[in-house]
């Protein structure tokens, strides 16, 4: 059955199979590198450094995390709540965007969609920005400074109206129009049930933005207890690292209660986790999206 | 410059929204302003549920976005914290001037642009090529692994990027190092060597985010009728030829879309990339500092407001006259590709 390939495609099949093997190695090699070093025994890893493979295996990085775990249950809820009420304010809001500006009985589409894009084209820069959310908004220092600025974005609202505008026909406004239903029960009842796909990708890609950050913290919050998930583990790697150096520089010796080698590593998946976990299961909304949206494109 | 405009990746879908009418596309004498102002108050009664759904939006973007723009105007005074928009002592182009004859803003321009350069045309290239040579396994189950493989990276955080560096660079127990010592060879203080940053930066932009290109092409691919390749392959064109001839020409059009919507952030870009990467550490900003970093230091380590605001309104406008000017560019040449 099986028809004997030519010299070219045989060539093409090897080069296929080296390349993307070598490339999957590459994408994953760093992460075995992370997780390795988390199972190793930190004197281990202070003698002979770190290597694919836990020269000496051992627990202690993930039971130092644990020893005291309120830090990052802390930041872990953090993050969870902003992620979580983010992302559910941001779909409803650009939702509500999106199907408003896919209407083409609505006259003033056009404009309203141009003043939206024009923000990525010219902007005030980070310093006016962050004047106005800490001098004029007084979000310093609270969960608004983590959630509003990640509401929505340009990109977003407006491939969250090509998904209304190609998954819902321009019959069924009129239909459901003239069997009486209001502008907002139309978008409640019909458009959110037609365009689940759609939903799913901008909400994944607003829950990964939230899931992600750290700047946000950065940039507003002062107060320890209210770090996200990403900028306490910045913290504990960077603060290691500067005092190791200042140490080195010095002379001086370290504390003992310093995170130690694995635990940084241990630290790393233990905010990794739930993304590696959840993974397989959200790729395929991503990979659905971004092909949907291709294919449009 | 806000964050998450750029972390949400490159846009595709986006049908531009300005074809077929700006706000200004028709000159109005006198007369007819005040009869189109009654058409709004109209309208607006008419909708008023649609406009009401559409007020947080345009509320965010006001406050967000336009709101912003009038503190611009710190550009051109010396700020500080404690004093109002218009109490700041105005000092006209002196901020600009500075940054100008200290030569850093040719550098950070020259640094921002190259390194955009070299993201958008290395990574769609690999990822073309990628997605062609995935798009040949045969093995379905393979396939599928490896394609979700490169297209992980995309998903972790920053944070982790940096937790990865250090693993990999750090000099006391860092991979390389201890690799290298393996071999006999004395190990290597990769944070001392400014020159070696560029190829680090770019090599992990492209592991961030060849993964989720390669989708996009690879879909691209997917969508291409088989009539095509059967034709070609009766004609007996070779696999190589059906490639060259066939897939590349057809992913065109993708490739001028991704790369527009590049060109439109090339005076941004990447902040968490290169933060998170080079940090604080003043060696390496001869061939590591871009705009945003610089803006984002100056914000936060040397408080240098007005000298940061100048830095961003030069990277705004600038980026903004470059994206009119590549858009009337390839308007002229083909309608069809000009973002609006």
């Amino acid at each position: 059955m099986h028809i004997k390939d030519d010299p070219y495609t045989r060539l093409l099949q090897g080069l296929a199979y080296a390349v993307i093997i070598l490339g999957s190695l590459a994408c994953l090699i760093p992460f075995l590198l992370i997780i390795s070093a988390s199972l190793t025994a930190n004197e281990s890893i202070i003698k002979d450094g770190y290597h694919l493979i836990p020269a000496e295996f051992s627990l202690e990085g993930y039971k130092t995390v644990f020893t005291f775990p309120d830090e990052v249950l802390r930041a872990y809820g953090v993050t969870l709540f902003t992620t979580v009420t983010g992302t559910l304010t941001g779909l409803f809001f650009m939702t509500m965007a999106g199907y408003v500006l896919a209407r083409k009985d609505f006259k003033y589409r056009n404009t309203f969609s141009f003043y939206i894009y024009f923000t990525t084209l010219f902007g005030g820069g980070l310093v006016p920005w962050y004047i106005m959310i800490t001098k004029y908004l007084h979000l310093t220092d609270s969960y608004g400074a983590l959630i509003f600025p990640g509401l929505m974005t340009p990109f977003l609202i407006i491939l969250m109206k090509n998904f209304i505008r190609s998954a819902v026909p321009e019959e069924l406004f009129e239909s459901a129009k003239i069997d009486g239903a209001g502008d907002f029960r139309i978008y409640w009842r019909i458009v959110l049930q037609l365009s689940m796909p759609g939903i799913a990708t901008v909400g994944l890609f607003l829950a990964l933005a939230y899931w992600n950050d750290w700047f946000s913290s950065s940039l507003f919050i002062n107060d320890p207890h209210k770090y996200q998930l990403q900028f306490h583990l910045y913290n504990v790697i960077n603060s290691a690292a500067f005092i190791a150096n200042m140490g080195a520089g010095t002379g001086v010796s370290l504390g003992s209660d310093l995170p130690t080698e694995s635990t940084k590593m241990a630290m790393a998946i233990v905010v990794t986790g739930p993304i590696l976990f959840l993974y397989p299961f959200i790729q395929r909304y991503f990979v659905k999206g971004l092909t949907i949206g291709a294919v449009k494109g | 410059m806000r964050q998450r405009t750029r972390k949400s990746g490159t846009p595709l879908a986006i049908e531009l929204p300005l074809k077929g009418g700006t706000p200004a596309a028709s000159p109005l004498g006198a007369g007819t302003i005040k009869k189109k102002k009654k058409g709004f108050l109209h309208e607006l009664i008419h909708n008023r549920v649609l406009f009401l759904m559409l007020l947080p939006a345009l509320l965010f973007f006001l406050i967000n976005s336009y709101f912003p723009m009038v503190g611009v105007y710190y550009a051109f005074t010396q700020f500080d914290f404690n004093s109002g928009l218009f109490d700041a002592p105005f000092v006209g182009f002196k901020n600009f001037e500075f940054l100008w004859k200290s030569g850093t803003l040719v550098k950070l321009t020259l640094n921002t642009i190259g390194y955009n350069l070299a993201f958008i045309l290395l990574g769609n290239v690999l990822a073309i090529v990628c997605a062609i040579l995935l798009s040949e396994l045969r093995v379905k189950w393979f396939k599928k692994l490896t394609q979700s493989i490169m297209f992980l990276p995309y998903f972790v955080s920053f944070v982790i990027l940096s937790v990865i560096v250090y693993n990999v660079f750090n000099y006391d127990s860092g991979f390389l190092n201890t690799l290298l010592a393996r071999f006999g060879a004395g190990p290597v203080d990769v944070y001392n060597k400014p020159l070696v940053w560029i190829f680090l930066i770019i090599l992990f932009y492209l592991w961030k985010n060849l993964g989720y290109s390669m989708v996009i092409y690879l879909a691209a691919i997917t969508g291409i009728s088989d009539e095509y390749y059967e034709a070609a392959k009766i004609d007996g064109a070779h696999i190589f030829q059906r490639i060259w001839y066939i897939t590349v020409p057809m992913l065109k059009s993708t490739f001028v879309v991704l790369l527009l919507f590049s060109l439109g952030s090339i005076m941004k870009g990447q902040f968490d990339l290169f933060y998170q990467l080079i940090g604080n550490n003043g060696v390496l900003y001869n061939t590591t500092d871009i705009l945003d970093t610089y803006v984002f230091r100056s914000l936060k380590v040397t408080f240098d407001i007005g000298m940061a605001t100048a830095a961003g309104l030069y990277q705004s406008l600038f980026g903004f006259i470059l994206i009119m000017t590549v858009n009337y560019i390839i308007r002229k040449i083909n309608d069809d590709y000009a973002l609006f």
